[in-house]
């Protein structure tokens, strides 16, 4: 069988954009694990939030589909800000309550209660929306819904498919890198805490607040798993309780991959997971009978135990001595 | 000096120790014997819930398993339901004649019915927790953790689309039961599916033999190789503790008792599929081990009582009364409220609260009391008032560095 060229230009589209959802939410993982070497299992359960606080607030706003493009595109950035402020406040919220008493419990201890906290934002979930997966409310146009860029902006004839959903996912994800990419490299705020990752007492002898500077990433993390929420939502047009333990432990294992703790790492990571994904989803079966959707979270979790066993700090990461 | 003193006390207190050691018999005995005689009351008193604590006795096996894993050696494993999974696979391959494996004709005759099966579920479970475990060794905690519950998620989903050998997600079926045994006269044992009691006091004699071995285990000279390691591994391997076998040798036993549970499980149920096996299984035998008390059995089996009663009986029970008091009071949520909806919060809540309030879990252990309460000395922490700083001891140590 020849190389389907058209296929895999279709599938490494999807792959990069849910790559990018998946970097989105890697990040949030990374940025917690940098400082204080936790992983955050709660972190979906937060994405999850984000994807049900966006639902709520479009359905509130009453804007549909039929209504006009500024009050669409209004309802977007505005459901965004909120989804991440929203997120933001829950995944801040879990660190006070549950694991800032526990910082220095010995090390398995704020683990433990993170799956904890997974399970009662799970349920808060099921109180909110039910058990069953749902339809966001209705807010793209029907006319843009399967509106190919290439043909209508290019004139391609071309089977490919690169959807204004596609185009929005990664539209959004990129300005929102960089923002996070300045706000750590150039801001006061963001040199605490790289301060605070590299060396917790000595940043706290410089008079780095550490407890705050560890909110403050705990803040980001959760706002960058609010965005990932709402552009989960429509990207694929349905959510659930659980959607938040599929797309964590992606995303963890994104984190790992890139080395956990190195955000560029987490982004290369996530693109990489995404693409992983989305050739296993569809170009594999292709070419292997037998193989399809089914097999992605085997080849996702075999990719996580091997590295994890073979490479733990990552394709990137610099080989690392465990503290005694 | 303290030391001291305290051996003098538990000398001087080993007759009160013999008398705790009689009532703690005493009430084991107790609740053996209530455990025992429950299927005579459940018919009798028509409360009908032999089916609900069958399982209930499934989970509490399940539980010392993984407290072999996690309490005793510190290994904390996400993924204990994929030995579950292969143990309840492992009979339904051996004994249904659904099974590829019988179809073609490749197990032999003796090993199709429910003991040897159930003798090679836990044979292969115990390989399989080596197997799986060995890859495991190098890792520290949280990274342990992760990949165990990466295997606990690749193990059920290699049985949902591995098709043509398990039959995939509607799974196999018509696994065999025990044969029923002859009594004298004209009494016999049956295993059957109208009269389950024979079933739940197997379950409960192979969960009473459980918890004897793992109570024995704990005081064995490998029970208290894996406390050492748990406590600190480099402290034990200086002692001459070889950390790989000792390590594989906690994920092999702690396996090979899903192994029983698992086949037991399935021949109870006949039929096994692998969306009963969710991530979530592990993570409520990580409540039942943790809210009990890690390393503790007795506090397991409390943990485990609690937690599945309240999940398979409590919480179907308490519909009631909510809604009855809501009936009362005129509010709407307790009227329409399903506690079963609460179970994931429920198991939350405990993991969360015992880790924040009591990280020993109700009925702690002695030793990992100690060792939980031991936190690591924050460096930053002003001295106490009353407590002078003795600088001299590092003003001396610099002078010898520059002499």
């Amino acid at each position: 069988m020849d190389f389907n060229w058209t296929l895999f230009t279709q599938y490494l589209i999807i792959g990069v954009a849910t790559g990018s959802l998946i970097a989105l939410i890697a990040l949030g993982y990374t940025l917690v694990y940098g400082i204080i070497e936790l992983i955050n299992f709660a972190h979906g359960e937060v994405f999850m939030m984000g994807a049900f606080f966006a639902a709520t607030v479009v359905a509130v706003s009453g804007v549909t589909g039929e209504s006009s493009g500024a009050a669409v595109l209004a309802v977007v950035f505005v459901a965004l800000v909120l989804s991440m402020c929203f997120s933001a406040g829950v995944n801040f919220t879990i660190d006070r309550v549950a694991y800032r008493r526990l910082r220095n419990a010995p090390r398995l201890a704020p683990l433990i209660a993170a799956i904890g906290v997974s399970f009662i934002l799970q349920n808060i979930g099921i109180y909110w929306k039910g058990s069953n997966p749902f339809t966001p409310p209705s807010l793209i146009p029907a006319e843009y819904r399967a509106y190919n860029i290439l043909t209508e902006w290019f004139g391609l004839e071309t089977r490919i498919r690169f959807r204004l959903l596609d185009a929005f996912v990664i539209g959004v994800t990129v300005p929102i890198l960089i923002g996070l990419v300045w706000f750590v490299y150039r801001t006061r705020v963001g040199t605490a805490m790289r301060a605070t990752a590299q060396d917790r007492e000595a940043a706290a002898l410089m008079g780095i607040d550490v407890n705050r500077t560890i909110g403050i990433a705990f803040l980001l993390g959760g706002a960058l798993a609010g965005a990932a929420g709402l552009i989960a939502l429509y990207y694929n047009n349905s959510a659930r309780f659980q959607m938040g333990f599929r797309y964590g432990l992606f995303a963890f294992t994104a984190a790992v991959l890139g080395g956990i703790g190195n955000l560029a790492g987490a982004v290369v990571g996530g693109l990489c997971i995404g693409l992983v994904w989305s050739f296993s989803d569809g170009f594999m079966k292709q070419y292997i009978s037998g193989w399809g959707a089914q097999w992605t979270n085997s080849v996702i979790f075999g990719v996580l135990v091997l590295v994890m066993i073979f490479r733990p700090s990552g394709l990137f990461g610099a080989t690392t001595t465990e503290k005694v | 000096m303290a030391a001291t003193l305290a051996i003098g006390h538990e000398e001087f207190d080993s007759r009160g120790e013999r008398r705790d050691a009689r009532r703690k018999a005493l009430w084991l005995a107790l609740a053996l014997a209530a455990a025992i005689v429950y299927p005579f009351l459940d018919k009798a008193l028509g409360i009908d819930r032999l089916a609900s604590w069958i399982p209930i006795f499934v989970f509490i096996i399940l539980a010392m398993g993984l407290n072999i894993v996690v309490g005793y050696a510190g290994l904390l494993d996400l993924g204990y339901v994929a030995f579950f999974v292969i143990g309840a696979y492992a009979n339904a391959f051996l004994t249904s004649p659904n099974s590829g494996l019988v179809q073609n004709g490749l197990v032999p005759e003796f090993l199709q019915s429910f003991w040897p099966a159930m003798a090679v579920a836990w044979l292969v479970s115990a390989i399989f927790g080596v197997l799986l475990g060995a890859p495991t060794l190098r890792l520290r905690g949280d990274y342990l953790a992760i990949v165990t519950l990466g295997f606990g998620e690749i193990v059920p989903n290699f049985f949902t689309n591995a098709e043509r050998v398990t039959g995939g997600p509607s799974g196999i079926s018509t696994i065999a039961r025990p044969p029923t045994i002859p009594l004298p006269g004209d009494n016999e044992i049956a295993f059957a599916t109208t009269d389950q009691r024979s079933w739940y006091w197997l379950i409960l004699a192979v969960a009473v033999l459980t918890v004897f071995l793992v109570t024995r285990l704990y005081d064995s000279r490998l029970g208290r190789s894996w406390q050492a390691i748990r406590e600190d591994e480099i402290a034990a391997a200086s002692m001459g503790i070889n950390l790989v076998k000792t390590k594989l040798l906690a994920f092999a036993l702690g396996a090979s008792f899903s192994g029983f549970a698992g086949s037991l499980y399935a021949g109870y149920i006949t039929v096994v599929y692998p969306d009963q096996f969710q991530f979530s299984v592990s993570v409520i035998l990580l409540a039942m081990v943790i809210l009990g008390g890690l390393g503790n059995v007795y506090g397991v089996i409390l943990g485990g009582l609690l937690i599945q009663s309240f999940d398979r009986i409590l919480a179907e029970e308490l519909n009631g009364p909510l809604h009855w008091l809501g009936d009362r009071t005129g509010i709407a949520f307790l009227q329409e409220h399903d506690v079963t909806q609460d179970r994931l919060l429920i198991f939350g809540l405990a993991l969360v609260l015992i880790m924040l309030l009591r990280p020993g879990g109700l009925l702690p252990n002695a030793r990992r009391r100690a060792e939980l309460t031991e936190t690591v000395p924050d460096p930053l922490a002003a001295p106490a008032p009353d407590q002078p700083v003795d600088t001299r001891g590092s003003d001396m140590a610099t002078a010898g560095e520059r002499a």
